[in-house]
């Protein structure tokens, strides 16, 4: 990326100050470290959906016929844990926010730039174990790692996929303790809390949940290799233990997790959703209280993954109660987003598409949260292929679809070029198809009954099964198209303005790409943020 | 092929009814509500277009449209989980005289004890209109017991028993699956129940020689030596175990719980977990002596020595250890 030369951008910016492997590896500007960050995610992103490929192949007939049961098994596990661990936790944070919260807020760069550093090298040491545990031959415990399947009885790499994980996870945290520090202390001039953009406020929320949440699963992964090596027993009943201690643990986590993975696409969506109505987001103070509220709520609710495993009556009833006290401020977001649009003055840009499907498929994904959360209608439809479909509408509908549509709408800032717009809405509208094909039939082949993690099952589901594979491969030409129309517009691309949206916010106030420092002054703030009504350029429609 | 389509599972149990009320009523809200939502951002995005000359209205916001529309959404989730917790409720609770049916989950097979004696692996035989009680374990991982065709699912585990019930109300063969993924074979942890009418059932169940199971718990309960210590005419080393199941016990440690199959079954696995007041830590454990079929037979028949509370002596769904050892169910052939 260093030896691409950048005609046209003749400012010194962040990208031609220094070229050289060593003026990357060495950096400790934010900018740069987010790009580091985005070709390690982007690698395993293509890993794990690779190996989604595979298992949809899989699945397109009833019998088990294009790999062996253990190799499937080991395909949706690696799936699993490259995804959520590899891609979509340090997605949008490590990326997007890494980028541009400092910008946002008027700063040089994060609290700690060589902490910044040092979790990018975590992050692949924790991505070599994986790597190492991929090419001998994977684990195949489920991403889940539920005991005593995982410490007894499989002859895997179960500890290396733990190990993996358990270092990646303190990249995690010191990723988000480095934000909560720069949002407390980094802040410019008259940049207050009720004028942070909704992105720095939903990653605020997300920071506090890695520094939160993860050390209870990094603690959670060193028992189960304890228990792998030395058998101690803390969740082998034979021994006294139990084995649904570890379940409470991993979900401890592990739902909160799943707030990780969604809350910073929330945020990134709000300022698309802004930008291309030309207006304030509707009830601002609502909208960053709700991703508080959701963050808090959210470590009070794991136990929902639990109805049929053995809790009690009692424990699942609260359980499910605080489970729709958190589907509360969810509802609110959607609401506001939609309310943002009315009188606005809506661009049909590519991020915009991107913002609208995220709108859609989070709105079905949490929708089908409400059936997964009635106590008595889970008992049917968890452990199937409904509980599938409801976390990649969340997940892959709702965080994938934030991220790429976030790089759309920071390309022009991140590598000073315009990605090719008719190209881009193809993609957009690409994925949004391939991804509704792949995953709706999902939740009929849940109610009727298709349990989830199954190399080989019954006749009756193959119809189903055909069109969620013919959906992914759609969906996998989708995600292919814009990484090849960035990579081809970081040389041929309209070279891009300091604003091309016309978009409020600090980060469209200074050159792009921005120079090292961010600002060539301290910028001072005195206007409220998505401050769209004072006077500025609207551009034309291209 | 696409007669080869379902699109909704069959409905056979008194259970699937009520959950596939609750699905029909949320996928009608949910769906007013996505199509709302739709509607309303395609009607914007097209009202509200970008247009020469033409500004967006800036908009601060409505604090009593964010109330209503927090407001009312809860109001409406509280009607959904009361809904939802009374179907679990009943899910999870089984009628006081349902036909007991132990179940041992192994990698990757289901093994089924009839009260009667009949076993079965991965076919289970059941009646029309009885409430069956499963009461399961695992010998290995976690498994979970799954027929779409009666909406039940509960996880196998381990060092414990729990507990699914049902009453069958089609006749016909239905999927059994196991849900919690297990291992290699786990898409092949499969089975069939096989809902048959109640006489074709009694044919069926006369059709096994095997002695009821808690007959052979009484054997196993003579051959281990249980008997010495756990006499049944006088307190011997050990507590009485007659009238001992669904009572009170007082604990060592000052604790009462209620002798349920979980505490029977963890007393021989681990005798010291739960010491009865007044009695020494004295027995050995069972632990990896007696399989976990053995240790359902044991636990079968120190429940067979309980009066029924209700007085339902002679049950048709409690067949006791009578002296022929001939399930009263037998009898009517």
């Amino acid at each position: 990326m260093a030896a691409i030369p950048l005609p046209g951008a003749e400012h010194e910016n962040y990208l031609n100050k220094e070229y050289g492997i060593r003026s990357w590896l060495l950096t400790t500007d934010h900018k740069r470290i987010a790009l580091l960050y985005l070709l390690s995610i982007t690698f395993f992103f293509f890993i794990g959906g690779f190996f989604a490929l595979l298992i949809r192949l899989e699945l397109l007939t009833p019998a088990g016929d294009l790999v062996q049961a253990d190799t499937y098994n080991k395909l949706f596990t690696m799936h699993g844990q490259v995804m959520v661990f590899f891609f979509l936790i340090p997605a949008v944070p490590a990326v997007l926010g890494n980028f541009l919260i400092p910008i946002m807020i008027g700063a040089k760069d994060l609290a700690f730039p060589r902490i910044n550093l040092l979790s990018w090298y975590i992050f692949i040491i924790g991505g070599c174990f994986m790597l190492y545990t991929i090419l001998t031959g994977g684990a195949d415990t489920g991403w889940t790692f539920y005991t005593p399947l995982s410490t007894s009885f499989l002859d895997t790499h179960v500890v290396a996929a733990a190990v993996a994980i358990f270092i990646a996870g303190f990249s995690s945290i010191l990723t988000g303790l480095n934000f909560i520090v720069t949002v407390h202390r980094m802040r410019a001039p008259g940049m207050t809390w009720s004028r942070l953009p909704l992105f720095v406020w939903a990653n605020y929320a997300t920071s506090i949940i890695q520094v939160l949440g993860t050390p209870v699963l990094a603690i959670t992964l060193a028992l189960v290799a304890l228990e792998r090596l030395f058998h101690f027993g803390i969740f082998d009943p034979q021994k006294g233990g139990d084995p649904l201690l570890f379940q409470h643990l991993f979900w401890f986590y592990s739902h909160p997790a799943v707030y990780i993975m969604i809350l910073p696409g929330m945020g990134v969506v709000s300022e698309i959703v802004a930008c291309f109505s030309r207006k304030r987001v509707f009830g601002y103070k609502f909208m960053a209280l709700a991703v508080i509220a959701i963050a808090v709520f959210g470590f009070l609710v794991w136990a929902h993954h639990m109805f049929v495993a053995g809790i009690s009556l009692y424990a699942a009833l609260v359980f499910s109660l605080l489970s729709y006290l958190v589907a509360v401020p969810s509802a609110i977001k959607v609401f506001n987003w939609t309310a943002t649009m009315y009188k606005g003055s809506i661009s049909y840009t590519t991020p915009m598409l991107y913002a609208f499907g995220f709108i859609g498929l989070f709105t079905m994904g949490g929708l089908t949260g409400l059936f997964l959360a009635a106590l008595g209608l889970d008992v049917h439809v968890t452990d199937t292929y409904f509980v599938i479909a409801h976390f990649h509408y969340i997940m892959v509908g709702g965080m994938v679809m934030a991220y790429i549509g976030g790089l759309h709408f920071w390309w022009p800032k991140i590598s000073g070029r315009m990605y090719p717009e008719s190209w881009g809405r193809l993609a957009a509208l690409t994925i949004f198809i391939g991804f509704n094909l792949t995953f709706f039939p999902q939740f009929i082949l849940g109610y009727l009954g298709m349990p989830r993690r199954y190399w080989q099952y019954s006749p009756e589901y193959q119809v189903l099964n055909v069109l969620s594979t013919a959906g992914s491969t759609i969906l996998a030409v989708g995600y292919v198209l814009p990484m090849v129309y960035f990579l081809w517009s970081m040389r041929y691309g309209k070279v891009a303005d300091e604003n091309p949206w016309g978009a409020a916010g600090l980060e469209w106030m200074t050159a792009s790409p921005p120079p090292t420092f961010n600002f060539d002054e301290t910028p001072e703030v005195t206007w409220e943020a998505y401050n769209y009504g004072e006077a500025k350029e609207v551009p034309v429609e291209r | 092929m696409f007669a080869n389509l379902p699109l909704w599972p069959d409905r056979a149990s008194n259970m699937a009814g009520n959950v596939d009320a609750l699905f029909i009523f949320l996928l009608i809200l949910c769906g007013l509500m996505c199509v709302a939502i739709f509607i309303m951002i395609l009607v914007f995005a097209a009202k509200y277009r970008r247009r020469k000359g033409v500004e967006a209205e800036q908009i601060e916001g409505s604090t009593a449209l964010e109330l209503t529309w927090s407001g009312v959404p809860l109001l409406i989730f509280m009607g959904i989980f009361a809904w939802g917790a009374i179907i679990y409720f009943q899910e999870r609770t089984p009628p006081q005289d349902s036909a007991e049916i132990y179940t041992v989950a192994k990698q990757w097979m289901w093994k089924f004890q009839h009260m009667e004696g009949q076993r079965e692996i991965n076919e289970l035989h059941v009646p029309v209109g009885r409430d069956v009680k499963m009461i399961m374990t695992s010998q290995d991982v976690i498994h979970s017991f799954y027929v779409p065709a009666f909406r039940i699912k509960q996880d196998v585990l381990p060092g414990r028993y729990t507990v699914a019930w049902f009453r069958a109300t089609k006749a016909g063969t239905y999927h059994l699956f196991c849900a919690e993924y297990c291992g290699t074979s786990h898409s092949g942890m499969i089975g069939s129940v096989v809902v048959m009418e109640p006489a074709l059932y009694e044919q069926w169940l006369s059709g096994g020689p095997a002695a009821p199971l808690p007959q052979a718990g009484k054997q196993l309960f003579m051959s281990l030596g249980c008997s010495t210590c756990h006499r049944l005419d006088t307190q011997g080393r050990g507590p009485n175990l007659a009238n001992l199941y669904n009572h009170p016990v007082l604990l060592e440690d000052g604790r009462t719980i209620i002798a349920d199959d979980n505490y029977i079954g963890e007393s021989i696995l681990n005798p010291a977990a739960k010491l009865v007041s007044g009695f020494k830590p004295i027995m050995p454990t069972f632990q990896g002596i007696i399989s976990e079929e053995q240790l359902n037979a044991l636990v079968a028949y120190i429940k067979s020595l309980s009066q029924p509370t209700e007085g339902e002596a002679g049950s048709r769904n409690t067949p006791a250890a009578s002296p022929s050892g001939q399930p009263q169910t037998m009898q009517v052939q």
